[in-house]
Order: C-alpha cells, then structure tokens, then sequence
C-alpha cells in the first residue's frame, strides 16, 4: 500500500505541474485574442480564465481526460502487469512536462496536447510493445489534429463573412451592429451550452436529456443575449472621436460579444487542457487503488478540481505575463475579427472535447484565425507559421515518445 | 516563448501606408506658401520652406523604407502585397516630385514671371487639392479593411477616387492655360529660364498626375 501512495502522490506533483505549465503557456492563446483586441483588460482577462478554466475543466474535460487515460494503451495486455501502466503514465507525464520546460527554454511554440500524446504512444510502443498501442484511436486523434483547424477555419471563414455581409459593408454598420450582435451572442452561448450539457456533464454525474438539454441551452443563451443587448444599448457613437461609418463604437459593440466569446474559449480550452495534466494521473489512481488494470470507474471529481487549480495557480504565477506579451502582437484582431476567430475555435474545440479527441487548442486558434483572414478580415498573415506548425509536431511527437521511454525505463528500475 | 498564435500576424502595413499619405501630403501643400513667397520675390521665406520640404520627403523615405520591410513575399493579404507596394512607390513620388520642383526653383533662382503670378498659384492650389484628396482615398485604408473592401465603403472611396479625378482634370486645363500664357510673353525672358520654367510647369502637373495614379492602384484594391 505505501507504493500505492507514492504513486498517487508522484502523480498528483507532476500532475500538478503540467497544469501549471498549461496555466501558464497555453491559457494565453486563448485569452489574448480578447486583450489584445482590448475587448477585456488583463485583470478581466485573467477572472475570466479562472473561473471559466476551471468550470471547463470541471464540467466537460471528462471526455478527453479518459480517452488520455484508457484510450491510448491496449490496457488489457498489461492486466498481469499493472505497474507497468502507472510506471508508463508517470513517465509520460514527467516527459512532457520536462519536453515544454526545455521547449519554453528555448522558445520553441509547442503543444501540450502532442506532447502526452506523443509520451504515452511512445512508452507504450517501445517500453510494452507495438501491440500494446490502440493505433485506431491514436490514428483518430492524429486525424483530429488536422480536421479540427481546418474546421475552425471554414467556421470562422463563414463566421466573418456574415458579419462583412451583415454589418461591415452596409451604410449604416453601427445601427446595423446593434441588430445583429446579440443574435450572435446568442449563438455563441447557445453552442457552447448546448454541447456542454449534451457531451460533458454526464461526467460529472448529471443526466439530462437531449430534448431538456436544448430547451435548456436555449434559455440561458437568450438570457445571456437579453443582458448583452442591454449593454450593448448603452453604446453610443462618439461623432468626435472617429469618421461617419462608427467603425470604431462597431467594435467597441462586437467587444461585448467578445467578452462572451472569451469566456466560451477559457471553457474550451479547460475542457480539453485539463486532460494533457490528469488524464495520467487517472489512470495512475485507478491503478492504485484497484490493483486492475480495466477499472471501468469514472474520473473522481477530485482530480478534475486539481487539474482546474492547477490551470488556475499556473495562470496567476506566470499566465498574466505571456497573455500581456502575446496580447500585444495580436491587435490585428478587433473584436469583430477576433470574436469569429474565438467563436469558431471554441465550438470546435468544445465538440472535439465532447467526444473526447485531444487536440491542440492554439493550433485551432490559428486555423480560425486563417479562416478570418480567408474572409479578407486579416491586415497581414505571416504563412511562415504554417510551416512552423508542421515543424514542431515533427519535432514534438518524438520528443515526448524518447523522454517518455527513457523515464519508463528507469523507474521500471527504480520504483517499488 | 514564441508564439504560435502571436506568429500568424505579421505587421499590418495600412496605418503606416495612412501615415506616409498624410506626409507626402503635408510635404507637397508647402508649394504653396513656397510660391507665395517666390512670387513675392521672399527668398529667405522660400529657402527655410525648401528645406522644411526636404525634411518631409526625408521622413516620408523613412516610412516607405519602413513599409516595405513589413511586407516580405510570405506574407498573406487580402489584397495583391505588389498593388500596396505599387500604391506606396506612386505615393511617394508625390514628395519626390515636390522636392525637384522646389529644388529647380531655388537652384536657380527662378522667377515666375508677374503676369503669370495668378494663374501660377492657382494651378499650384489645384495639384494640391489632388493630393489632398488622394490623402483622404488612402486614409479610408483602414475602414476599406474593416469592411472587407465591400460594399458601402467600396462605395464611398470610389466615389472619392471620382473625385480625385476630376480634380486632375482641372489640374490638366489649368496648366494648358499657364503654358499659354507663358508661351505668349517667353521672348521677354531669358530663354533658359523660360525652359526651366516650362520644366517646372511639367513637374508641378505630374504630382497631379501621381496623385490620381494613387486613386488609380486604390481603385485596383476595390476591383479584387
């Protein structure tokens, strides 16, 4: 029993610290977008991340945290061995965490998301064997990889140009505004919501059914749009400050939009995050507290909480810093570009965390942000960054594969 | 850390394409107060005004350097990278050409003839209208971006663009009528200052003329 908890307790640390690192890298991709655009203030931002973070994490990161747990290694060929799963998990987790410290170091742009992935294939490849790897799965989750940044693309593509087409190139964009905004607040309150309730609090416990969960998602869509059409009201045009087209109380509109668009990227992003820091760790309490291998128990709670505190600790430490600096070199993205950049991002990423697919949530991100740029609503994309992407899943997925293998190595040596 | 997300922008070149319109204008509206002061024969005033246009140009060479450096070949754009590029070169020769005919003039302390003072300063004052009005076509960049170069706002700058030519075409008959009028009393004068003068004259036309090519590539922008 005393292994047991040494387990549990490696686990919970180096659990903890890849929450951390998530907290503190990958938060701010999703919450720039916002402060950089000016729609949130940093301080905004941060309360914003926190609790919506969290509440992903919480509420909708199930899905993903047991497909990193049990989706990956066959675990029924390790049933006479069960060690090896909690020695495989704990070297994943170390590998990847160790893979984004030098990473960061280096200032290298890597994804958490490839980093366990690639960590868990490649113990259970190398340290078990080739069988020991359900390559559909991992193949789906690769597929993700690529489908999720195309969607968000064509998302925010079609995203943009109903907003060119509604309100940009009319006469009178600023009533115009006005008219629209809320409709698309409710929409992005409405998907959200929706596959909230639909995919991730089954997780949690809460069994609601599908006819219920729309009626639901519906009402707290539009009570959500009603109050941001109440604020929105309230915004005037200041004749002195800009020319007759109102453009820029157009985005100061669109920024009420995005402040609901930020929360919903802040939930995306905990939803599917979470999971890169305690999917491991579920795996090794499972192992540790039943001695099986094929426990068909559910996620304790507790380790989502963790996982959430984690983000949350990591966002306040060093988040607020990196959301400032990248914040800065986004301001390309006003409201009305950035809110369909985070709309489309955070729908996608949210549907991907309920069906529990792993997939990078900056490169979504990017691909929104392509997609917006698609829709001519992008001063000036740097294309090289395309190329960069390509480049560090080529240099990641191995990475965290031999860290993970050398990890599972020496505790198979080392620990009880 | 670099930034994935942070890498996808590069540096949007319109406010500083914005900015160098407003200095080559600012630059090419100093002919005015420059001829003023030559017609009054004022060559301290015209000197100090000479090198406040160079200074103008200098600064809008600064800017031009400055946007080309923003624009490398992998960048993505919802316009054509070269129609901006082009749209700049056009614009800056507005200040080149300002700077030759100041220049000329103080060089060789060439005077406008009297009898052509009023019809000399109002062509001046039209070109200028030009770039004036090629200034404020290029500073709806911005709202042209916003609106994704559609619609009410392609409107807008395309009736701008109107604008700006029929102003050039005022520029043209304005100075068919100083040449003719130069022309009528050229034997009065030493003829290569008379040259020069027409040199001048050409000079002056063509910030006109660059000011409605810059209409022209702007035009281009709405087209794709």
């Amino acid at each position: 029993m005393d292994a047991q908890l040494i387990y549990v307790v490696l686990a919970a640390a180096f659990g903890l610290y890849m929450a951390w690192g998530i907290g503190a890298n990958d938060v701010a991709n999703a919450m720039a977008t916002s402060v950089g655009s000016k729609a949130l203030t940093i301080k905004q931002a941060i309360l914003v991340a926190a609790v919506f973070e969290f509440l992903g994490a919480v509420l909708a990161g199930g899905a993903v945290t047991s497909t990193i747990r049990k989706g990956i290694v066959q675990t029924d060929l390790l049933a006479d061995s069960p060690e090896l799963l909690i020695y495989g998990m704990l070297a994943a987790l170390l590998a990847a965490g160790t893979w984004l410290l030098i990473a960061s170091r280096k200032g290298w742009p890597v994804s958490t998301t490839h980093s366990i992935v690639g960590a868990i294939v490649g113990f259970a490849a190398v340290g078990i064997g080739i069988e020991a790897v359900q390559w559909g799965k991992v193949g789906g989750i690769v597929a993700s990889w690529i489908v999720s940044p195309l969607t968000a693309g064509v998302i925010a593509f079609l995203i943009y140009n109903s907003v060119i087409a509604l309100i940009l190139s009319k006469e009178n964009p600023l009533e115009r505004a006005h008219r629209y905004v809320p409709v698309y607040i409710f929409l992005a309150a409405f998907t959200i919501t929706l596959v909230t309730i639909l995919k991730g609090l089954k997780h949690v416990g809460l069994e609601i059914s599908v006819r219920n969960s729309y009626l639901l998602a519906t009402a707290i869509a539009a009570g959500i749009a009603v109050v941001g059409a109440f604020v929105i009201r309230r915004i005037k045009a200041d004749p002195k400050a800009e020319k007759d087209q109102h453009f820029v109380t157009v985005e100061r509109v669109f920024g009420v939009l995005m402040i609901i668009t930020a929360c919903g990227m802040a939930f995306a992003h905990g939803s599917n995050d979470v999971a890169n820091a305690i999917g491991p760790l579920a795996a090794v309490i499972s192992v540790a507290q039943s001695g099986l291998v094929s426990a068909q128990s559910a996620t304790p709670v507790w380790v989502l909480l963790l996982g959430g505190v984690g983000i949350v600790v990591g966002l306040a430490t060093l988040g607020k810093h990196v959301i400032a600096t990248v914040g800065e070199r986004i301001t390309q993205l006003t409201p009305s570009r950035g809110f369909a950049a985070e709309l489309a991002a955070a729908s996608t990423i949210v549907i991907a965390s309920g069906t529990g697919m792993p997939v990078s949530t900056t490169h979504t991100l990017v691909g929104a942000v392509l997609g917006v740029g698609m829709a001519r609503g992008i001063e000036a994309i740097d294309l090289r960054v395309v190329g960069r992407i390509f480049v560090s899943w080529i240099v990641t997925i191995p990475a965290g594969a031999i860290l993970a293998i050398i990890f599972f190595t020496i505790f198979r040596l080392v620990l009880p | 850390m670099a930034n994935l997300l942070a890498g996808v922008f590069g540096k949007s070149p319109v406010m500083p394409l914005e900015r160098h319109a407003e200095l080559v204008h600012k630059c090419a509206k100093k002919l005015v107060p420059f001829f003023e002061a030559i017609v009054q024969k004022d060559w301290d005033t015209a000197l100090e005004i000479r090198s406040v246009i160079e200074q103008l140009e200098n600064e809008a060479d600064e800017v031009k350097k400055d946007i080309r450096m923003r624009l490398p070949k992998s960048l993505f754009m919802p316009v054509p990278r070269e129609d901006l590029l082009e749209l700049l070169l056009v614009q800056d020769k507005i200040a080149n050409r300002t700077k030759d005919v100041s220049g000329i003039v103080v060089g060789r302390r060439l005077d406008v003839p009297d009898p052509l003072s009023e019809l000399w300063l109002d062509f001046v004052g039209r070109c200028i209208d030009a770039t004036k009005q090629a200034r404020k076509s290029v500073q709806e960049l911005d709202e042209l971006f916003t609106s994704g170069f559609r619609g009410a706002e392609a409107d807008l700058v395309s009736a701008m663009i109107d604008k700006l030519d029929r102003i050039e075409t005022e520029t043209d008959s304005k100075e068919a009528h100083l040449r003719a009028a130069l022309f009528k009393i050229e034997n009065e004068f030493n003829p290569v200052d008379v040259m020069f003068l027409y040199q001048t004259i050409t000079k002056i036309g063509e910030i006109a003329d660059m000011a409605e090519r810059v209409g022209r590539r702007l035009e281009l922008l709405l087209s794709h």
